[in-house]
């Protein structure tokens, strides 16, 4: 199924076709369409293990594609957030190390430089967390961890950001923020890719939004998307639609039997 | 007066002069790969490329070919052939690791049940022998330790990113392979060099208490680089010293000196955690 673009001279930044992964015998990726362009903000949705990190890595070159292609465009600077589940707390760094060891072009004494210091500085700054600098990665909260992982991708001044998860394990408010400083970062210029379980907080938001399940089952705008049927589709479980000011809220099966006393 | 020509009387001996010197850079080269064996989780290869080593020694001194050159080879190969075979995500690296090396350790006790005459040097090559270093053995441990210490600097970041994020440092454009194959002909070559003094069974010993410690006592991993080489080089020196007046094997005294201070710092780090903690819990 391929998906219906804003009609756009530029080629894509992000061209997958045909494409599909595996690990070891069994598929975890068939025959996927995807076109990222340049300024885009996507979203994709998808049950637990139905490949989203998987595709992001197939995306990104480190996980290795079994048939299809992916193009991406010469020259592109990708910066990766991966699912913070994935990244090893207790390795010794702090949060100045992990972003400047992007840097791996040094002088022959690997000294974080006076430069080097006030480029991190300015990056977190513009997060928020500029007081962290100097601490290791385990004594922060959740959503500072995210932001420095947003950060590391930030400092080699990317073209796309692709982020894994990003309000994963995070309350409400620090959702909102990132998800506020993500769209600031959109009207900036920077195109980015994100996968997120948050139908509501999250995916409703984005301007267009993928639903994944090995494959891509819908693409476009979340009121296009995000209906009963596709969802169905995407997570085996029948969940129903409402409309709220305007934007579209999903409710799973577990949560319609407490609809009366919300909203 | 007494006690101090004590201290001092085995340093009357060439051969252990020779013997605490590669020792102690050693010491200092072990705890600095260490580092990076113990948190990409390596502990178990350097374990396996000593047996495999061992094997190509053995080889060696029954073919009466020089050490260097024919266990150099022959870690060589076994590293790659590690490399290969783990490679094949259905095997795992720790089994392609027990079938490399347990085969090559096996040949080499093959060997030398086969041509006992040998089993003198063999019998060296497993758990380390003081006796026999000699003045090539502190030249063949200084340059490694040299090319060690050039690849850490050098390499700084690209170890560093390609052991923390390998996914990311791979996108990133570090040649993450390269990276993973230097470290391993760097702990093949400290093998090789060490092994006549520490022995094949405990020198994978020396690749990890001593990086453990370290860790325990700080969350940085540049000072992580400073504290396990110097762990590593203490231990080594002063195990050397006991080892001559306890009338023990100098590898053996070495690593329950290294067992000792990583449950002192064991020990104290979990005490500062406690404390920290309940600090916090009355917050
Ligand atoms: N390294 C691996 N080896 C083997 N199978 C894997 C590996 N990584 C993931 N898988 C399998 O591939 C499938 C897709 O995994 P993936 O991590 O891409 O899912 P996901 O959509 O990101 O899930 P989640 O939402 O839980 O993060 C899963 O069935 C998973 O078990
Ligand atoms: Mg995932």
């Amino acid at each position: 199924m391929r998906q219906s673009i804003l009609s756009d001279n530029e080629s894509p930044l992000i061209a997958c076709e045909h494409v599909s992964c595996t690990y070891g015998n069994s598929p975890v990726l068939h025959d996927v369409y995807l076109n990222i362009n340049r300024r885009e903000f996507v979203g994709i949705v998808g049950p637990s293990g139905s490949g989203k990190t998987t595709l992001l890595k197939a995306i990104i070159g480190s996980q290795p594609v079994a048939h299809g292609s992916i193009t991406v465009q010469p020259e592109l600077t990708i910066g990766y957030v991966p699912q913070i589940e994935t990244v090893d707390w207790y390795f010794p760094v702090t949060v100045e190390e992990v972003i400047v060891m992007t840097r791996t072009k040094t002088k022959w004494w690997p000294r974080i430089t006076i430069q080097e210091r006030t480029a991190v500085r300015e990056v977190l700054e513009k997060l928020g967390i500029a007081d962290v600098a100097q601490r290791h990665i385990r004594e922060l909260s959740g959503g500072q961890q995210q932001r420095v992982f947003l950060a590391r991708a930030m400092f080699c001044q990317p073209d796309i950001l692709v982020l894994d998860e990003p309000t994963a394990g995070v309350d409400v408010r620090t959702r909102h923020e990132i998800l506020h400083l993500l769209a600031d970062l959109h009207a900036e210029g920077l195109t980015i890719l994100l996968t997120t379980h948050d139908l509501n907080g999250l995916a409703a938001h984005l301007p267009r939004l993928v639903c994944f399940n090995k494959t891509i089952l819908a693409d476009g705008s979340p009121r296009e998307v995000l209906t009963s049927k596709v969802l169905e589709a995407t997570y085996g479980a029948p969940m129903e639609v409402l409309e709220h000011g305007g934007m579209p809220i999903v409710i799973d099966h577990g949560r319609v039997a407490m609809r009366g006393e919300g909203k | 007066m007494i006690l101090a020509l004590d201290i001092f009387e085995p340093y009357g001996f060439q051969f252990f002069r020779n013997g605490l010197v590669v020792a102690t850079i050693a010491g200092a080269l072990c705890g600095l790969l260490g580092v990076f064996v113990i948190l990409r989780g390596m502990s178990y290869i350097g374990h396996g490329l000593s047996h495999a080593v061992f094997g190509g020694a053995a080889a060696s001194a029954v073919m009466k070919v020089n050490y260097f050159l024919g266990a150099g080879i022959w870690g060589i190969v076994s590293g790659l052939l590690i490399a290969r075979v783990a490679r094949r995500r259905v095997i795992g690296a720790d089994a392609a690791i027990g079938v490399v090396t347990t085969a090559s350790f096996a040949l080499g006790l093959a060997l030398m049940n086969r041509y006992g005459q040998a089993s003198k040097s063999i019998e060296a090559v497993l758990f380390g022998s003081v006796l026999g270093v000699k003045v090539v053995d502190i030249y063949a441990v200084a340059s490694v330790a040299l090319l060690g210490l050039a690849v850490v600097v050098l390499g700084y970041r690209k170890l560093l990113f390609s052991t923390f994020d390998r996914d990311v440092a791979q996108v990133s454009n570090v040649r993450v392979s390269l990276v993973e194959a230097v470290l391993l002909a760097m702990i093949s070559l400290t093998i090789l060099v060490t092994m006549r003094v520490i022995g094949t069974l405990l020198i994978s010993a020396l690749l990890v208490i001593p990086a453990a410690s370290a860790r325990m006592t700080t969350n940085s991993f540049s000072r992580m680089l400073w504290i396990s080489p110097i762990i590593g080089a203490v231990t080594c020196f002063v195990g050397m010293n006991l080892s001559y007046h306890l009338d023990t094997s100098a590898s053996a005294t070495i690593i329950l000196l290294d067992a000792f201070v990583f449950v002192v710092v064991y020990a104290i780090a979990g005490t500062r955690n406690r404390a920290k903690m309940s600090s916090l819990g009355h917050l």
